[in-house]
């Protein structure tokens, strides 16, 4: 089916994150894929929320201009959000709470449900609209309203029992007042369905070699779905990966991966630490691997820009360090609630002098979870921090996937030295730049030096001793290129007409608005540094025509890739206000460029999920409603 | 178990003649060899500074870090690994310039790891420019009119902001120093050791005469465990007013003996593990 939006606002304070992931979490136990995407300004209550959620029967990732069916908890939802309605589209409201429904676009069907009025007195309190209204959503979406109770009773598990029994009772109003009221306007959008049985990964989770050119657009593995943002993602591989260190100051959009890991520090073993800044946060990570402990911060630009010596320092003291990399709007505070990708030329050159950089960039829930957990080990082996990227539509965003299979995960710490050794030297030099890394209290003398020092670790000037330590630490990339650095990934067809080139989580849009584009292909980018140059190089050779797309002002990817293989690439599409893009936009920008991209037939396809015109009298659409309604 | 033979290293120490962290690191030699912290003990953390320096010339497992940053590292090393003695060296210009916030936050925190602050009231390593604890009217290449700013008493700041152990002692008295390290050391808590450090070169104020004849030790009937009476001792700072020895301390819960996740086994002793999730998957769903 075609995908279809969902979309539920109201103010801050309203629990509108709380019923978008409900309506997440129902979709997906209704055998159905979902991405959903959250608006909200940097402010604690008051101000405009929104959540909305597409809903395929194939994996989707991405969020779309159209809202199918917008839930409007209040008049400032309609006023933002009623022009996304198209036509055959419908809109619940509360027809109760005088809402002015007199610039509603024409053929949008209005159902009026009395979630204030039914909160009030069925469950004695106005915050249970919400759970009106998604009674009423599940109802016309011809959903299955157990599974909506099932939801209530585990969010309020630990709530006295009356209230899981009012929201059930507010839950199930809604859903039989639209069932009465409007018989003939009930969809199948969420009728349970079965999901195709699991499948298991064709060739590990990352790609690596062949297995990576002329990929099918989306894996749809099958199988029981997890409803999992990347911020989730990040923090249950850390947990996974066997991490047991981790500091982390909060700063929207990462502060979520200390949401989910402070809780579970006692039960897994590991401690999380709240420091007074993000300058403490990298030192005592660094501190703390230094120590032995397989380590992690993370932040997002801004709090970076403090890291950024620390940074340095784990280069120069090759202390194995994890860094999350959250991306937002700057510069400064910017647009803090808000998605973008404008810190890779950052990440890439932050702190002064050449050290190795490992910079990696997940584009959506699976590969931020399997980069993670990978971070840590290539954080060990080489013995240097390792940045994984995410901008804020991977951290917040939830999307479907399937269980995270680990299985074949290994940990693997590197040249660990745990016992007393004849003679120690923490630089020694070696073939491959890796010295044996001894941990403090085995009996060895070990000095970790922020100043250029000889192999023992004391402080040296000398020309030649720095030249062979500057040598030792860069050579640890050619060795990360050759081992663990993976082919970067083509989706769709080998050879295209267009050929689509981005990173970070424009992945999911891309691969959307493919469906309607048989002739692109996309060149979907991960490994920022050591970069793969010669695979990225030969792909785009043969490229017909290349397009760049990013969420930053100055084409950062682009720039990148010029640096690396002198290839220009001359078209692209840049979107810098903070929205992530619409598959609508990538479809567009294509068209632009070939005549030959365009869908057979080149017509829009219809949405088979549209409200049919109405006859129960209750229900209007603009068409034959009056304005105002009282 | 050290001899203070084995803890030298091949380095030719580089602090001017006269400085007074030639105090600070034979006392330090002396209380390791009196104590026995060794590599199987014990783990140091430098800042960046004249006193930074010391990584290079005492053979124990450090780390020297950067500017103002060595009280989060050692932090981290202590939560990562609580059986091991950690000590901060850092300045003035490190521990309360570059690095006050770190100071005052491992202080109310109670981290178990005893800080020597190489006070020596001047930058020295950049070559004589005001710090925090010059005084006002110090006149320097970066306060050539004189400084018009008040100095800071990183010891007030540690009480006010709950440390449990202050200190402190003038860099030439070795014997005092040592016994003054190694209690600061045993006090479970965070532990200040403030050392007068003359600069020979830069700072002709706070010279080796002045703290002779302007500190003084304070007698048995001082009780260092009431607070308010430590604050009014910390006032005194002039001519003939310098207390130094023990001049606060109290036990309190440190911050890693109130983690239950190390209450049996340190971080690092209990390694790095490969951890089963599917439990927490099922929240997911």
């Amino acid at each position: 089916m075609h995908p279809f939006t969902f979309k539920i606002g109201g103010e801050a304070g309203f629990g509108i994150m709380s019923a978008g992931l409900t309506f997440s979490k129902i979709a997906t136990r209704s055998g159905y894929y979902i991405f959903d995407y959250t608006e909200y300004p940097s402010i604690i209550r008051g101000g405009h929320n929104v959540m909305q959620v597409t809903v395929g029967t194939e994996p989707v990732g991405s969020a779309r201009m159209a809202t199918e069916l917008l839930v409007a908890l209040n008049q400032e939802t309609l006023n933002l959000h009623q022009e996304e309605v198209p036509e055959g589209g419908a809109i619940i409201y509360d027809k109760e709470q005088k809402i002015d429904v007199s610039k509603v676009p024409h053929g949008v069907h209005l159902l009026a449900v009395p979630f204030h009025r039914f909160a009030r007195e069925i469950g004695g309190n106005i915050l249970m609209r919400n759970t009106v209204a998604m009674g009423a959503a599940v109802g016309v979406l011809g959903g299955k309203l157990q599974i909506l109770l099932d939801l209530i009773s585990e969010e309020f598990a630990a709530k006295k029992p009356e209230v899981v029994a009012k929201n059930h009772a507010c839950a199930r109003a809604g859903y039989e007042y639209v069932r009465e009221n409007y018989p003939n306007n009930i969809l199948t959008v969420l009728k349970p369905r079965r999901l195709p049985p699991l499948r298991p990964a064709a060739a590990g989770h990352l790609p690596s070699g062949a297995a990576a050119s002329g990929l099918p657009l989306w894996r749809d593995r099958g199988g029981q779905q997890l409803v999992v943002t990347g911020n989730e993602a990040v923090a249950l591989g850390a947990v996974a990966a066997g991490m047991q260190f981790v500091a982390i100051y909060p700063m929207t959009p990462t502060s979520n991966i200390l949401h989910v890991l402070a809780p579970l520090q006692e039960q897994y073993g590991f401690i999380y630490k709240q420091p007074e800044d993000e300058i403490s946060a990298i030192n005592m990570a660094i501190g703390a691997s230094f120590a032995g402990a397989r380590a992690m911060t993370a932040t997002a630009g801004g709090g970076f820009c403090l890291m950024t010596e620390g940074y340095g320092l784990a280069g120069i003291t090759e202390t194995p360090l994890v860094i999350i990399e959250g991306m937002r709007p700057g510069p400064a505070t910017g647009l803090p609630t808000w998605t973008d990708q404008g810190d890779l030329q950052f990440v890439l050159h932050a702190h002064q002098g050449d050290f190795p950089r490992i910079v990696l960039a997940p584009g959506d829930v699976e590969e931020a979870f399997h980069m993670t957990m990978q971070a840590f080990n290539l954080a060990d082996k080489y013995q240097t921090p390792v940045v994984v990227m995410i901008d804020k539509c991977i951290c917040e965003s939830h999307w479907s996937v399937p269980a995270f299979d680990y299985g074949d995960y290994k940990i693997n710490r590197g040249k660990l030295v745990l016992k007393k050794q004849k003679e120690y030297a923490r630089y020694a030099l070696n073939a491959d730049g890796i010295s044996p890394r001894a941990l403090p209290g085995t009996g060895n003398h070990i000095v970790a030096n922020s100043d250029e020092h000889n192999e023992v670790g004391y402080s040296n000037e000398e020309a030649l001793n720095r030249r062979q330590q500057m040598e030792k630490r860069m050579k640890k990339l050619e060795m990360c290129m050759k081992e663990d650095m993976p082919e970067p990934m083509l989706y769709g067809p080998k050879d295209a007409e267009v050929t689509i080139v981005s990173w970070g989580s424009n992945k999911g849009v891309i691969l959307d608005a493919m469906k309607e584009l048989p002739n692109v292909n996309y060149l979907h980018v991960t490994w920022m540094s050591p970069f793969p140059t010669e695979s990225v190089k030969n792909i785009l050779k043969s490229a017909r025509k290349i397009v760049s797309i990013e969420c930053n002002y100055s084409g950062q990817l682009m720039s990148l890739i010029s640096e690396k293989t002198g290839i220009k690439i001359k078209s692209n599409l840049l979107k810098y206000d903070g929205r992530p893009f619409y598959p609508e936009e990538i479809i567009e920008k294509v068209n632009s460029l070939s005549f030959r991209a365009k869908p057979h037939g080149g017509a829009k396809p219809r949405n088979p999920l549209t409200f049919k015109s109405q006859r129960s009298s209750d229900s209007s659409t603009r068409a034959s409603s009056v304005g105002m309604t009282t | 178990m050290s001899t203070s033979q084995q803890l030298s290293t091949p380095n030719m120490c580089t602090w001017c003649p006269g400085c007074g962290d030639f105090g600070i690191w034979t006392a330090f030699k002396q209380a390791a060899t009196k104590q026995g912290w060794d590599n199987s003990n014990t783990a140091i953390v430098a800042g960046i500074g004249c006193h930074g320096h010391i990584v290079n010339f005492i053979k124990l497992t450090s780390f020297e870090g950067l500017h103002g940053r060595p009280i989060p590292v050692a932090s981290g090393i202590k939560m990562a690994n609580h059986d091991l003695n950690v000590f901060v060296f850092t300045g003035d210009g490190d521990c309360l310039a570059e690095g006050g916030n770190h100071f005052i936050h491992a202080a109310r925190r109670n981290q178990n790891i005893t800080v020597i602050l190489h006070d020596n009231a001047v930058y020295g390593l950049t070559t004589g420019q005001t710090s925090p604890r010059s005084p006002k009217g110090f006149k320097s290449k970066s306060t050539p009119q004189g400084n018009i700013e008040e100095p800071l008493h990183p010891l007030r700041m540690a009480l006010a902001a709950g440390a449990t152990f202050l200190g402190r002692e003038y860099a030439g008295n070795i014997p005092q120093l040592t016994e003054l390290m190694i209690k600061a050391s045993e006090h479970e808590g965070f532990a200040v050791v403030q050392v007068l450090q003359p600069c020979v070169t830069f700072n002709h104020i706070y010279s080796h005469a002045f703290y002779q004849e302007n500190t003084y030790a304070v007698g048995p009937d001082y009780d260092p465990t009431n607070k308010v009476a430590a604050y009014e001792k910390l006032l005194e700072w002039g001519e003939k007013q310098i207390p130094v020895g023990v001049l606060y301390q109290v036990e309190q819960p440190t911050y890693e003996e109130q983690i239950p996740q190390i209450g049996k086994k340190s971080l690092v002793g209990q390694g790095a593990r490969k951890r089963e999730i599917k439990d927490l998957l099922k929240r997911y769903q």
